[in-house]
């Protein structure tokens, strides 16, 4: 067991107030502890955390590129086997990295079934870049790309369903979690790291600055996109869903009313239509993973 | 043996720990011999074929950093899909060597060679080594490694070679014992490593504070490959009798009227044209370029001082420019205030011939102070 009171990402790091990720990296790193490499892609984190000669981590820390985070994984974790070490190997990516630029790479490093744990941290955009639409960015969400306007409600594509490409890769253990609930985060990093083959969790990681909240919101926003079920923690090992977390789901309304990007959804008025839309999808996550206790009334 | 078979030897000799590439023509050859040498257990190392060039080259990253020895090698497009990670290996001072089997870019789509691919990419950090024939390229790989190593040096390398011209051509070649290289080539002992027991950070970004200083640093490092280049080479001399000291070769040059400059397996052909004209009185030489980066500029002035004439034969063409050639440009660079003239001559592109009465043709257009210029262009499909 590693000691969990060990802080190895260190405090004075450049990150805004109340960030998801940052809250995530240190959940990560109490999770694996000391033994660990940490392979980052271009964003955010990597920026907030290492202005050169500066750095946050307190554990071997290496970043390339934007999309190769997977790739130079593989070749850390070949050289680990080939001299017997017994680091784990852990991608620490933002969705951009992950849903986008760095899908070839990661195709590769899970096809090949290399012993990495790729982590996510999912804010559902662009961040580092000023907010542009990633494969991640919900419905509707406005973003500097996909901005609401006269002729648009946001981002007119869904969210891509990343945990399942991955499953279908042959993944060993594939996860999703939420910053809000961190003693689950950790509980789904340890299982990962411990599991023999590439192993792929998605953090769902609240972005005051991008989705426009305050930041001492970030867990309450966290918890309010898993009570709608707009997101779902889940669970799958060797292609089964084992567990999804159960909930008595709220409407999609508090959640979206409480984000800047999703506030044009309110004005003039309720836009009815979308957020129907919006719903269907929760509805049917609900349906999908099985998460519904019951509904309020 | 085979120009591909050859450094799949030398590569299988360095003993790199892991293995990672992407099939391309005409590279395929090498890995291929590779993949074979793992499955029979002949070498000891991971073998990863990866998805794409891009992820080979970062796989490489990955296991350099660890602390091992890597090896990868490509061709052209693979050589361009992977070009944001060939800048940024350099950045991070990684000592990766890769054997690039020289071919064009498309489009038009091309598999037959020229050398744009490696020259395109002489900015970014990497030494570039050319070798003439088999042994040479096969040579250049126990050189490259020893020199990237070294900690004054830590920058990648590319050992360039023309494709299928010499990759896959069978000619003699003397490789050397796995004793021999142990001994020449000790195992690779990194600067600084990704390791729990010592953590790092690496790849960190640098604000305008910082950056300049990091690229001044990398510059300083390629002009310590320069020497390092020149010391293991001669130190492969002394122990296998093949001598590879200087960065240059120089052939026939006394006197010369005209001298060429050329990379790579041009040069036989040049040498072969270059006795023919001396029996009939024209006084050409050759300087042929063995390692291109860090750029040898003070041995080819040296090596050309006094000729009043050089044409310099371009597998290549940096579009736009006046000169048309990549290399001419450096060349003229490095006679600049002698008043020797400098001619590019775009030849060989796409893998068209370059025949012995191609370069006699040339050496008259050079004499006649006509260059920089395609030579042997199909004037009726224009």
């Amino acid at each position: 067991m590693v000691d969990k009171s060990l802080e190895l990402f260190d405090c004075g790091h450049r990150a805004c107030g109340g960030c998801g990720p940052a809250m995530l990296a240190r959940l990560m790193l109490k999770a694996t502890g000391e033994n660990v490499i940490v392979v980052a892609s271009t964003g955010c984190m990597e920026v907030f955390s290492t202005p050169y000669p500066e750095t946050a981590w307190k554990v071997p820390w290496i970043h390339s590129l934007f999309e190769n985070a997977a790739a130079v994984a593989s070749g850390i974790e070949a050289s680990l086997k080939h001299n017997n070490r017994t680091e784990k190997v852990v991608c620490i990516c933002g969705d951009g990295a992950t849903f986008d630029i760095g899908m070839l790479c990661i195709s590769g490093a899970f096809e090949r079934g290399h012993d990495i744990t790729y982590i996510c941290y999912d804010n559902e955009a662009y961040m580092n870049t000023g907010i542009q639409r990633s494969g991640a960015t919900p419905y509707d969400a406005s973003t500097t790309t996909t901005p609401a306007g006269r002729m648009s409600t946001g981002n007119a594509l869904p969210k891509k369903d990343l945990p399942q490409i991955l499953n279908a890769h042959g993944a060993s253990y594939v996860a999703t979690a939420s910053v809000a609930y961190p003693m689950d985060v950790m509980k789904k990093v340890e299982k990962a790291i411990n599991t023999p083959g590439a192993c792929y969790i998605q953090v769902h990681t609240p972005c005051s600055t991008g989705w426009g909240f305050d930041g001492a919101k970030t867990i309450e926003i966290g918890k309010q996109a898993i009570e709608c079920g707009l997101w779902v923690n889940y669970e799958m090992e060797n292609g089964e869903l084992k567990k999804a977390k159960k909930i008595l789901r709220t409407p999609v309304d508090d959640y979206l009313k409480a984000q800047k990007r999703f506030r044009h959804l309110f004005k003039p008025e309720r836009n009815a239509e979308e957020i129907a839309k919006i719903q269907a999808i929760a509805d049917a996550n609900a349906a999908k993973y099985n998460i519904d206790i019951k509904l309020k009334e | 043996m085979e120009g591909s078979h050859a450094v799949a030897e030398a590569a299988k000799l360095c003993r790199p720990e892991v293995v990672s590439a992407y099939p391309i023509t005409p590279q395929t050859h090498i890995v291929e011999r590779l993949a074979e040498m793992v499955a029979d257990g002949e070498l000891d190392a991971e073998y990863l074929c990866v998805d794409s060039e891009l992820s080979a080259l970062s796989v490489c990253l990955g296991s350099s950093a660890a602390g091992s020895r890597v090896y990868s090698a490509t061709s052209s497009q693979g050589l361009m899909l992977m070009a944001e990670v060939v800048f940024n290996v350099a950045g991070m001072r990684q000592p990766i060597i890769m054997s690039i089997a020289n071919r064009a870019l498309g489009a038009p789509l091309s598999i037959w060679n020229d050398q744009q691919d490696s020259l395109s990419l002489r900015d970014s950090g990497w030494f570039q080594l050319y070798g003439e024939d088999v042994q040479e390229m096969t040579d250049q790989h126990f050189i490259a490694y020893k020199a990237a190593e070294r900690h004054d040096v830590l920058l990648p390398g590319f050992v360039c070679f023309d494709g299928f011209i010499l990759s896959h051509t069978y000619e003699p070649v003397d490789i050397p014992t796995q004793e021999e290289i142990d001994a020449y080539l000790p195992p690779y002992v990194p600067y600084n490593k990704l390791d729990a027991k010592s953590p790092l950070s690496m790849g960190m970004y640098a604000t305008p504070d910082y950056y300049m200083e990091f690229r001044y640093e990398t510059d300083l490092a390629m002009q310590r490959a320069g020497n390092a280049i020149s010391e293991v080479g001669k130190e492969f001399g002394e122990m296998f009798g093949r001598d590879y000291s200087m960065h240059t070769e120089s052939y026939r040059m006394d006197d010369a009227d005209v001298a060429f400059v050329a990379l790579g397996s041009i040069c036989g052909t040049v040498k072969d044209a270059i006795d023919e004209m001396r029996a009939d009185g024209i006084k050409a030489g050759l300087v042929k370029i063995r390692t291109y980066r860090p750029f040898p500029a003070k041995e080819i002035a040296h090596a050309l001082a006094g000729v009043p004439k050089v044409a310099v034969l371009e597998k290549n063409i940096s579009l736009g420019t006046s000169m048309k050639g990549i290399v001419g440009l450096e060349v003229k660079d490095a006679l600049t205030g002698t008043g020797i003239d400098v001619y590019s001559y775009v030849v060989g592109l796409g893998g068209r011939d370059i025949r012995k009465k191609d370069i006699r043709a040339i050496a008259a257009l050079a004499e006649k102070g006509e260059g920089n210029m395609f030579y042997g262009l199909r004037t009726e499909l224009l």
